[in-house]
């Protein structure tokens, strides 16, 4: 009976340690962050690293997806005559869900990745360390400006995935489904309503701010060497996977659900 | 005469790991005290607790005179500004040049940064001609003399180096050691370095203690060492298989 409640137990315990050490990290890089020094510098090479270089990786997500969206809209809505239902439905699974969701998670593989890497690799060769004996906070110069930068630029990079993804739904409706183009683009903004985008833009701060978190957290913490970092890595990836798509329903439940 | 640095009962664990037992030291000002022992003793441990990186369980450790265990934020900071470490691997900053590494915590204008950075390469015997180069350009022993040249920029009056010649060849890591010595003559810097490596305790020590199992077993003048009759010692720096000293998991 013990043992069992000790296996239980055991888990749970560790769960609620993680979640409680996550809390804290987050709790200690947002005050700092609002505390001098700041370093602009640094946050404008994250925006760039963050922004700039995610660019192709979330347009090509993005076309391809709205393209498949709008050819299996077709396929399914014909079997109940309401194919011509394509523009409206592609604009608002983009918009509301495919654009931010697989955009974040895009953008989560690539950059919560290489923040985990980095900082896992400046945690076991001591640049850390280093840093504070050099009288700098590694939240302010490391921590900060990643989620600062993580938040600002997913807006942007989920409005860029948005166009993309409703002009990949496009293309393929007018050049293989038989849609005329200016019918399919009246049609996709007489439904596409400001809330859609907001929410949009709120998924996506929200997703930036898990994204930088976890790449974060997991780097600082790392340890045990090259295969710490593996670790570090992996697990920096698979745990804002779930927090992405995880927010992601609360958003939608709160904001679409009544 | 007060110590510069004193440890006293000093215990650090790690889950069921004893890595300081009481540890027990003092460094004078001026004075180059080389802490000896073998992998995994805590002497890189003894240094990060002294730094404030690691807090310690027990034990007090002044620096100046002041308790310094315990200290957190603003106080903290200003305990800091004492020291330079020069770090096992050099820790440089991968994605700074040399010359941003060497004024990381340099006040001032760039220009101003970049030329007391060139001035520091000087010191340590390098040429202006590296301080745009990352550190990845740079070979090993070039990697170490600019992190030397990071860790006395500021001209701290404490520095600690940290097995200041691992992963050096021998020549390079005797060019370090009289480095290390040179600089802590000409800037009057009181020095605690940890290392394994015989040669450099001879170079670089007016003092040296032995740590083992949490503490310190031995210390004296580094003229001392070779007739110190203490089994441990005798063991160390004869490189011996055969004593006291038992490597876990090796058959003697």
């Amino acid at each position: 009976m013990i043992a069992a409640l000790v296996a239980i137990g055991a888990p749970v315990l560790a769960a609620f340690t993680a979640i409680g050490r996550l809390t804290r990290f987050a709790i200690t890089a947002l005050t700092r962050m609002l505390q001098p020094p700041w370093y602009p510098a640094q946050l404008a090479q994250q925006m760039l690293v963050i922004g700039w270089l995610s660019l192709p990786v979330v347009g090509l997500t993005a076309i391809f997806t709205g393209s498949a969206l709008a050819q299996q809209i077709f396929i399914g809505g014909s079997r109940f005559n309401a194919a011509s239902t394509v523009p409206a439905v592609t604009v608002i699974g983009v918009v509301r869900e495919l654009g931010p969701v697989l955009g974040g998670l895009m953008v989560a593989g690539r950059v919560a990745s290489a923040m985990a890497a980095e900082l896992g690799t400046m945690r076991v060769t001591e640049q850390i360390d280093a840093l504070v004996t050099l009288r700098t906070d590694p939240f302010r110069w490391l921590v900060g400006p990643r989620i600062l930068a993580a938040v600002l630029v997913m807006p942007f990079l989920v409005l860029v995935s948005n166009a993309l993804g409703v002009m990949g739904g496009w293309l393929l409706a007018t050049q293989r489904l038989g849609f005329n183009s200016a019918q399919y683009l009246a049609t996709t903004q007489r439904y596409l309503e400001v809330d859609d985008v907001m929410s949009s833009l709120v998924k996506a701060g929200v997703f930036g701010f898990f994204i930088a978190l976890m790449g974060c957290y997991h780097g600082y913490h790392s340890g045990g060497g090259a295969a710490g970092v593996g670790r570090a890595t992996t697990n920096a990836v698979v745990s804002s996977f779930i927090l992405i798509l995880l927010s992601n329903l609360i958003i939608t439940v709160i904001v679409f659900g009544s | 005469m007060t110590p510069r640095i004193e440890l006293s009962g000093v215990s650090k664990r790690f889950g069921s790991r004893q890595v300081l037992d009481g540890l027990s030291v003092s460094v004078m000002p001026g004075e180059s005290l080389v802490i000896i022992g073998g992998s995994g003793t805590g002497k890189s441990v003894s240094l990060k607790c002294i730094l404030g990186l690691i807090p310690i369980d027990a034990g007090s450790i002044k620096v100046d005179g002041q308790e310094v265990a315990g200290l957190k934020g603003a106080a903290l900071d200003a305990h800091r500004t004492r020291f330079g470490m020069l770090f096992q691997g050099g820790a440089l900053f991968d994605s700074l040049p040399v010359w941003r590494n060497i004024s990381f915590a340099l006040p001032g204008r760039a220009a101003d940064r970049r030329a007391a950075a060139i001035d520091n390469l000087a010191r340590v015997g390098l040429g202006a001609e590296v301080a745009d180069l990352r550190p990845a350009e740079l070979s090993g022993g070039m990697q170490k003399r600019v992190a030397l040249a990071r860790a006395i920029a500021v001209r701290p009056p404490i520095i600690f180096f940290d097995e200041p010649t691992t992963g050096l060849d021998p020549i390079t890591a005797a060019v370090i050691n009289k480095l290390i010595r040179t600089l802590v003559t000409d800037l009057k810097i009181t020095a605690l370095a940890i290392t394994h490596d015989m040669a450099s305790v001879r170079l670089i020590a007016d003092r040296v203690a032995m740590l083992h199992a949490g503490k310190i077993i031995w210390h004296g003048p580094l003229a001392s060492l070779d007739g110190c009759e203490n089994p441990y010692v005798r063991q160390f720096i004869h490189g011996s298989t055969e004593g006291p000293i038992q490597m876990p998991g090796v058959r003697q």
